[in-house]
């Protein structure tokens, strides 16, 4: 558990970051999301002391910060940056090793950390091990960046706008790996954005952060449902908050029984997708399927249903 | 001649055209004494048609395959041809041109001899650069050319030529001036190197201190070299005649030490801007990560800001080599010994020769000293371009 207890930052006279107050849950991501200029890089830097708080403390399972050496500390936290941040005169391997070569892991221990982790973000390890980051795609330079953050086995995991650099169409690849290997090893997370979407599809919870303050800090229905002020719901976007929420609702909450026509919804599917399927073919109803059997139907009145209740 | 549409390389050409304007001008020169300024001759005057004809032809010849665009092997085929040919003329017709002049004649290379020699060394140089040879390959072509150059010395082929007659006559004042040179250049560049450094890290990470360091080592650089070296007497002599023991480690106004104290004032300014320069291209994003993985500020120099500045730092180091080898020549006023001792010598008795035995082995040096210095900077500089 992440506790962050009334933390400041002041520059002259500005409160970059203004007595922020969280709790982060072992094996969760959270995501803390703002506009350019309200924090969100102060608030994670001071966490593993490349920034001092100006006043206030951050407990890591019950231990403050402050009690250890930063260099120390930060062999503890893992921290992925945008623009991957490799180092250019280094292998693949000696990247992703960097962290527990500071630790003075055995070579052989380092070498299969690096298989194992090269293994997970799919990326054979007898071919990438020793290439160097400029043999590499932005794609898979930014999962080298985030297996160098994981390779000690981290308690928490920063990152700070890790998928900004790459494009549109990787970046929802990236994120949806991210998410995957984040269950896979419960890792606790702390993601900077400036994308309310990536917040909501990525997080646990999201801190949204204006001015300097935390103004929101919720799990992500929550935030699309009752966004705590103006600046939330502008964040959330009005027009697109009903999609938004039809986005994290999934087919089997609304599954009735009865018939329809034409091709079947898998009910993992989103509310979303499902409207979408019904727009596009101008059905009122789809068949719902649970593994590839019709077991009843979504219907166009439900669907619109669930988006007007929180309306 | 297969066909009328033969390539022609542009410089190919631009050799070719220089080439045989450089046959026009006097190929070698005869005088009465070492002293006296002496006549030049014409490459096809120079001896009997037994000797210049063939030279002429492989001089006219190597211009010709230096033409052909495109034909690295036959460019350089044709520049080595060609300075086989100089090599020929300068050594069949010393002799002959000896025995026409008298007891004190002296022969020397002339302006067309130079002229040929620097288009030849180009159009190989030209050639060379076609085959793009990795550092190895240019590590053995350098070795090669230095076994060559002492091999044609060794073998007296050019021993009537007077730059070898004086050579002859202070072989060995010629090593010793040699090996203190060497010392010169090179013990300055280490001392440079002792101080610089540690300077040019203690600048990368104060940026008072930078911006109070480099524009004095910049001032330092804008001093006239002979005025450096003049300025080094009166300082130095103070110093040994103040300083209890500083005569007795060799400090005084004349000698080695004041030369190697300029020199090293040369050189502070490469050494340390280079270093700043070398250690401030870490890639910022990489600096953060190495910081935020809990790498101590040491651990960061040694493992990514030095490495990755290496190759800007020894460019400093060679810029200091080469620049240095050519300054230790005005050691030589200042009594610091080295080559410039034959220059100044030279200059005093009006003794081209003598000169020239001080300069010629000077630029071979740098020259050498350039090559292998780019090839260490290509070594060092071992991870892959940003693919584009
Ligand atoms: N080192 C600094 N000195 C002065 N002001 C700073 C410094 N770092 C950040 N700031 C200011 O603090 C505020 C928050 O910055 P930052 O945390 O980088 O925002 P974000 O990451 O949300 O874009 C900004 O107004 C920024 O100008
Ligand atoms: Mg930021």
């Amino acid at each position: 558990m992440i506790e962050i207890d009334r933390i400041t930052k002041t520059y002259g006279t500005v409160n970059a970051v203004d007595a922020v107050s969280m709790t982060v849950e072992t094996g969760s991501i959270t995501v803390i999301v703002g506009t350019s200029g309200s924090g969100k890089t102060t608030l994670l830097r001071m966490i593993n002391r490349l920034e001092e708080p100006t006043s206030g403390e951050v407990r890591i399972n019950g231990k403050s910060t402050s009690s250890l050496k930063p260099h120390l500390l930060r062999r503890r936290i893992g921290y992925a940056i945008q623009g991957h941040g490799l180092f250019p005169h280094h292998t693949v391997a000696r990247n992703i090793g960097a962290v527990p070569e500071l630790l003075k892991w055995s070579r052989d221990k380092i070498n299969a950390r690096v298989d194992e982790l090269l293994a997970l973000f799919s990326m054979d390890p007898a071919e990438f091990r020793d290439r160097f980051p400029a043999e590499l795609s932005g794609g898979q330079q930014q999962r080298v960046g985030v297996a160098r953050a994981l390779a000690p086995r981290p308690d928490l995991l920063l990152m700070d706008e890790p998928f900004g650099a790459l494009d549109p169409i990787i970046r929802t690849r990236a994120q949806a790996d991210l998410r995957q290997i984040q269950r896979k090893l419960g890792s606790t997370i702390m993601l900077v954005t400036h994308d309310m979407e990536e917040a909501i599809s990525l997080g646990d919870h999201v801190a949204v952060m204006d001015a300097g303050k935390l103004v929101q800090y919720a799990p992500p229905a929550e935030i699309i449902a009752r966004p705590a002020t103006d600046f939330v719901a502008n964040m959330v976007g009005d027009v697109e908050r009903p999609l938004r929420l039809l986005s994290l609702i999934s087919v089997s909450e609304i599954i009735e029984p009865g018939e329809a026509e034409g091709e079947a919804m898998p009910e993992t599917a989103s509310l979303r997708d499902a409207l979408s399927a019904c727009l596009w073919t101008g059905r009122d109803a789809l068949p719902a399927s649970r593994g590839g059997k019709v077991v009843g139907r979504v219907t166009l009145k439900a669907i619109r249903a669930r988006a007007g209740a929180h309306a | 001649m297969t066909g009328i549409r033969t390539h022609i390389s542009p410089p190919g050409l631009l050799f070719a055209v220089l080439g045989l304007a450089a046959l026009l001008v006097p190929f070698m020169t005869l005088a009465a004494n070492r002293i006296v300024a002496g006549d030049g001759i014409v490459a096809w005057r120079i001896a009997g048609p037994e000797i210049t004809a063939p030279g002429v032809a492989a001089v006219a010849m190597g211009l010709a395959m230096g033409l052909v665009a495109g034909r690295t092997r036959l460019r350089f085929l044709g520049a080595v041809l060609g300075l086989t040919g100089l090599l020929w003329l300068l050594s069949r017709s010393a002799p002959v041109l000896l025995s026409q002049g008298g007891e004190y004649a002296r022969v020397s290379p002339a302006a067309g001899f130079w002229f040929l020699l620097v288009i030849f060394m180009l159009l190989m140089a030209d050639a060379l650069a076609a085959l793009k040879p990795g550092p190895f390959m240019r590590g053995i072509i350098l070795v090669a050319f230095l076994f060559v150059l002492v091999f044609i010395f060794r073998s007296g082929l050019l021993s009537d030529l007077s730059v070898l007659q004086e050579f002859s006559g202070r072989r060995d004042a010629f090593f010793t001036e040699f090996v203190r040179h060497l010392g010169l250049s090179f013990g300055s560049l280490a001392a440079a190197a002792v101080i610089g450094f540690p300077l040019g890290i203690l600048c990368h990470h104060r940026a008072a201190l930078r911006s109070a360091t480099l524009p004095v080592l910049s001032f330092l650089q804008t001093i006239p070299s002979l005025a450096m070296f003049g300025l080094m007497i009166p300082i130095l002599g103070w110093v040994g005649n103040t300083v209890p023991g500083a005569q007795a480690i060799g400090i005084a106004g004349i000698g080695f030490a004041p030369a190697f104290l300029a020199l090293l004032l040369y050189s502070l300014l490469p050494v340390v801007g280079n270093t700043v320069a070398g250690l401030a291209s870490t890639p910022p994003a990489a600096l953060e990560a190495a910081c935020g993985m809990g790498m101590t500020r040491g651990q960061r120099l040694l493992r990514i800001e030095l490495p990755l500045g290496l190759p800007i730092i020894l460019t400093g180091l060679r810029i200091v080599l080469v620049q240095n080898i050519g300054l230790a020549v005005i050691a030589g006023l200042i009594g610091g010994g080295g080559f410039g001792t034959f220059v100044f010598q030279g200059l005093n008795q009006t003794a081209t020769d003598l000169i020239l035995l001080g300069a010629l082995p000077t630029v071979v040096l740098a020259l050498a000293a350039a090559i292998l210095m780019d090839i260490v900077v290509e070594l060092t500089r071992q991870t892959p371009e940003e693919a584009a």
